[in-house]
């Protein structure tokens, strides 16, 4: 790999290498220009991704590590932080890819148009986005090929227009998903195959799935999940104008002369401060760590963090909202092994004002629990803690356990957002990452409309059992989105139609904190298709001149 | 210091020097030991500790018509988490066993620990302590050692994935 000396000027810097960082990397570097990627997290290979629910699920070795980067939450702006764990995510070259689900469905032509379909909500701070699903379907397409998506063109009937078929076939379908489907057709309603970013076939040099039962929270070993690190990392490292810079934290966005950044100073693995200096600087840490990034980045410019003027960094945190129902079956399903998600349906997903309140959100059937998590968390409440009971139904419920799980709308509200913790500091003196979050009513409304009609569907499976958990407010969140929205307006956003920030010329945002309105939940194929946009208006403008 | 605490030093410096308790001790490994089928020694667990734990385990999964905590090592897997990853979970492993142990000598007078106690009366002692921290933790080791990777030293022979159904 090409090693670029710290003291060169590169063309760009770009902060964290996960959904959007990779893909900007490898779009920038094939177009030609030098691209040093500062990624905080480790560069970790195929033979790090063991098969250990204990080193990966409990212990999160793929995660943000809450004891060196602590977090502190509370609900309303009026109350002092507490610390404790609040936000989640992948850490490592190729970011929360590397371990997610890989639900990859396009947002629907709503979502970038939702105040002016639905109009206000109060206590909420609804707003179109300043392109539309038009702008947006060919990185879609980009992303489905470039990838690796597989699923079925037309499958769908409330799915937005489409350019092109997938690359890839479907994944074969489970029991889950099968009886799914069958229960669904009967009321009416559209299953379809799930697009997932998993290979069903062999597809640029990698395999197909080996449907092993290690999927959502692992790194695939086998390199069929098409995470950034299995893709587009690589493909800009091949360019040999790439260099990614692993365990490399950021702590501050360094201004130049007048309305321009000049680099990122960052701790090296050995903990040394390190600047290095770029023509443009791309951040991409995602939707909590961006916006912490940026209040980090005071100057005298920008006394309330970079790119702050409106002061709307770190607002608006929209995060992961989704809830399940379970179902016991009296055959085995053994539902264990392979992808997650077989069937998904979207005939909820439009917000109807007959609910009496704003959302909606798709329905998809799984099971996605591994052994000891299934143990502790999966069976319903009146089952025995400990046991012959418990020891029985471990045996029993395991095989013929499977659930619905329905993703939702996440209101954008200015009071939620992620700051700057006055009092705590990270392992390197930074201050800790504060989350103030409050679900809005309507937020809840829509998880329990959604969990009642999975419990609808689960209802016509001959399930022998169905059960749920109540719908409650959250403070531990994956799913990081909102924090430095897109708009046309400096002063009602942070960055432009183009991720540019608006009072910076060579500075970029993108990434979960670009998104205007939620989606519902998964939001991952939208980072990584804003990504590939933005990326073609940073070639454009670096090659006229304009950074 | 290493993973040798002062008190096990201690308790290595007693036992050599008084044949009787290491007999004693020897004893309380191979007895643990024998009805896992392999010997076990203890890196953080005083012997008698991993007899009661074990005891304790084997009422939150217990054996029968298949394996249960017992035949699965969890007493190994917890012994070596709190060797390792868990260390920090020791004194919390001292003074809740103390807790337990007073809370049995409350229920059952005239008993000695909890391994000798009827299948019964374990199950009545564990409701009496089922909603401490302690227990919590102890329920929580118990089903990551009965369902981790053996590796971790427990889960033996995979006999925790063959109950659920669990396969590679």
């Amino acid at each position: 790999m090409v090693k670029i000396r710290t003291k060169d000027i590169v063309d760009f810097v770009v902060i964290g290498s996960g959904a959007a960082g990779g893909v900007v990397a490898k779009e920038l570097a094939t177009a030609g220009f030098r691209v040093v990627v500062l990624e905080q997290g480790p560069y970790l290979r195929e033979r790090d991704f063991a098969h250990d629910e204990i080193k990966m699920l409990r212990q999160g070795f793929l995660m943000n590590d809450w004891k060196r980067q602590p977090n502190t939450f509370r609900k309303t702006e009026s109350e002092e932080a507490v610390e404790q764990p609040a936000i989640f995510y992948g850490q490592q070259v190729g970011g929360g890819t590397v371990h997610y689900t890989a639900n990859v469905w396009r947002f629907h032509e709503v979502d970038f148009e939702e105040r002016t379909r639905w109009g206000d909500v109060p206590g909420a701070a609804l707003a179109d986005w300043p392109i539309r699903y038009a702008d947006l379907e060919p990185y879609y397409t980009k992303v489905e090929k470039e990838l690796g998506v597989s699923g079925l063109a037309g499958s769908n009937p409330y799915d937005p227009p489409r350019a092109a078929p997938y690359p890839l076939p479907p994944l074969p379908v489970k029991a889950s998903g099968k009886i799914f489907e069958a229960a669904a057709r009967k009321l009416g309603l559209h299953p379809f195959p799930a697009p997932m970013a998993i290979l069903s076939q062999p597809y640029q040099g990698r395999p197909a799935c080996t449907q092993c039962p290690y999927c959502k929270g692992f790194g695939c070993e086998v390199r069929a999940k098409s995470s950034s690190l299995a893709t587009v990392i690589p493909a800009a490292e091949r360019t040999g104008r790439c260099e990614i810079r692993a365990g490399c934290r950021v702590r501050k966005v360094e201004m130049g002369k007048g309305d321009r950044v000049m680099g990122a100073i960052y701790f090296d693995p050995r903990g040394k401060e390190v600047l290095q200096r770029a023509r443009a600087v791309v951040v991409c840490a995602n939707g909590a760590e961006t916006p912490r990034l940026l209040l980090m980045s005071k100057s005298n410019r920008f006394p309330n963090g970079l790119a702050n003027s409106s002061g709307l960094v770190g607002k608006y945190f929209m995060v992961d909202t989704g809830v399940s129902a379970e179902a016991l079956f009296e055959e085995p399903l053994h539902d264990y092994r392979g992808v997650h998600v077989s069937r998904v349906l979207h005939d909820y997903y439009d917000s109807d004002p007959k609910r009496g309140f704003y959302g909606g959100g798709g329905i998809d059937a799984r099971f996605d629990w591994f052994p000891i998590n299934f143990a502790l968390g999966a069976l319903p409440r009146e089952v025995p803690a400990w046991g012959e009971g418990f020891k029985e139904a471990l045996a029993q419920y395991f095989p013929r356990t499977m659930r619905l799980l329905a993703h939702s709308t996440c209101l954008p509200v200015e009071t939620n957002s992620i700051s700057l913790d006055p009092k705590v500091k990270d392992a390197w003196g930074l201050p800790a990452l504060r989350m103030t979050y409050r679900n809005h009513p309507d937020d809840l409304k829509v998880l329990r409309f959604l969990q009642q009609r999975c419990v609808e569907i689960l209802e016509v499976t001959g399930a022998k059992k169905i059960w749920t958990a109540p719908v409650e407010e959250f403070t531990l969140t994956g799913h990081l989105m909102g924090t430095c929205r897109m708009g046309n307006d400096p002063a009602k956003s942070v960055v432009n139609r183009d991720h540019r920030v608006h009072d910076v010329r060579n500075l970029f945002v993108v990434d979960g904190s670009s998104f205007v309105t939620s989606g519902r939940q998964q939001p991952t194929c939208t980072i990584h298709a804003l990504a590939y946009r933005a990326a073609d208006h940073m070639v454009r403008a670096a090659q006229q001149g304009e950074l | 210091m290493t993973e040798l605490t002062r008190r096990r030093i201690l308790e290595l410096a007693v036992a050599s020097q008084l044949p009787g308790i290491a007999e004693a001790q020897r004893h309380a490994h191979e007895a643990v030991g024998s009805k896992t089928g392999a010997g076990g020694k203890f890196e953080s667990l005083p012997a008698e500790d991993a007899v009661e734990v074990e005891a304790l385990a084997s009422v939150i999964i217990p054996s029968g018509a298949t394996p249960g905590a017992r035949e699965a090592g969890v007493v190994y897997f917890i012994d070596k988490a709190l060797a390792t990853f868990d260390r920090d979970k020791r004194e919390a492993y001292e003074t809740g066993l103390r807790m337990v142990q007073a809370r049995r000598a409350e229920l059952f007078s005239g008993s000695k620990n909890i391994a000798g106690l009827q299948a019964n009366e374990q199950r009545r002692l564990v409701e009496s302590i089922e909603h401490t921290a302690f227990f919590g933790l102890l329920r929580l080791h118990t089903v990551m050692g009965f369902l981790g990777r053996p590796e971790y030293g427990g889960n033996r022979g995979e006999v925790g994935w063959a109950l659920i159904g669990f396969k590679e």
